[in-house]
């Protein structure tokens, strides 16, 4: 391939280079630090002020502080779920190995997700509502987020041709898109305990500065915690489907 | 905002619910990483046994 003449072409084949296990295994190797240094700067900080800065809150007191970490892992168990269908919807179409690895590293990492979301969510129910659960819109479609993680591991887990379990997942992945605007949705669609989005793109948000702020910075924190161990675990999964392939063999912490 | 360590520790009376909000979270974000270097421990371990398994196979007993 001659360096001054980059086709379009080429240029696509050069993004295919990095779909390429051998050559994305390093590269998320250095990146790995990287991500976990801004988990710990963006969680120092967001836990600053969700403890020694935001005030009390007139309503909720200081039960309000699950706020920090509930939002959080409730945005980013949605969006850990449309990675993993984009990831697996480009498995799917390319046809590239990486891209259903990336797919099955995510859906722990995203079921862990929902479940804080519904633990948080019930631990801070209890005193305001006086409920740990209620059969609501919102909890219920997260509930359902929950199973499609669970369902997609296990279906994966279940077949034994990689290929054909990579294909299955991708599907059920792909269908499963369908609920996370229903769960986005749910406070304005039906009538719900849970209270609306406390921020939103096309109004300003209904919180403190110093609380949005919080929230942002913690939704950053395990927004990168995300990324770092998606990448930890897309290695493993690499090392342990690519286990035949001759330069995991000569891989220095390997050989 | 906070008089003492033990009415921080207190949350206004929102103790229980505020400390197992965060430590529920602590816990899992610590476990997760610490379950994928063992997975990682596994599959490294499997690998140079494989290797060695190879190495001895093709050398034979020199």
């Amino acid at each position: 391939m001659s360096a001054n003449k980059i086709s379009p072409e080429n240029r696509l084949m050069t993004w295919f280079r990095f779909s390429s296990p051998a050559t994305f295994y390093p590269l998320a190797g250095r990146l790995i630090p990287f991500f976990w240094a801004l988990t710990a700067i963006f969680g120092a900080a967001g836990l600053w002020i969700s403890f020694f800065i935001a005030p009390v809150d007139a309503v909720q007191g200081d039960g309000y502080r699950i706020i920090f970490v509930h939002v959080p892992t409730s945005w980013m168990s949605m969006f850990i779920y449309i990675m993993m269908a984009i990831w697996a919807g480009l498995g799917l179409v390319f046809n590239t190995r990486l891209s259903a690895m990336m797919a099955q590293a995510l859906a722990p990492t995203g079921a862990l997700m929902a479940f804080l979301s519904l633990w948080t969510g019930a631990f801070w129910g209890k005193p305001m509502w006086g409920a740990w659960w209620v059969w609501d819109a919102r909890l219920t479609s997260e509930l359902i987020l929950l199973f499609l993680y669970l369902g997609f591991m296990a279906l994966q887990a279940s077949i034994d041709d990689r290929r054909r379990a990579d294909k299955a997942g991708a599907i059920l992945a792909l269908v499963g898109v369908v609920n996370v605007p229903i769960i986005y949705f749910s406070v304005k669609w039906w009538n719900t305990l849970h209270q609306g989005a406390s921020v939103s793109v096309n109004k300003s948000p209904s919180m403190a500065h110093t609380m949005l702020w919080g929230m942002l910075l913690m939704a950053l924190c395990f927004w990168m915690y995300s990324i770092a161990i998606a990448l930890m675990r897309a290695r493993v999964i690499i090392l342990e489907r690519e286990s035949h392939a001759d330069w995991v063999r000569t891989l220095k912490e390997v050989g | 905002m906070w008089n003492s360590p033990a009415d921080f520790f207190a949350m206004g009376g929102y103790a229980l619910y505020v400390w197992s909000s965060f430590g529920m979270c602590a816990l899992v974000l610590l476990w997760e990483p610490l379950a994928i270097a063992s997975r990682r421990r596994k599959i490294i371990q499997r690998l140079q046994r494989e290797i060695r398994a190879e190495k001895f196979d093709k050398e034979g007993m020199k």
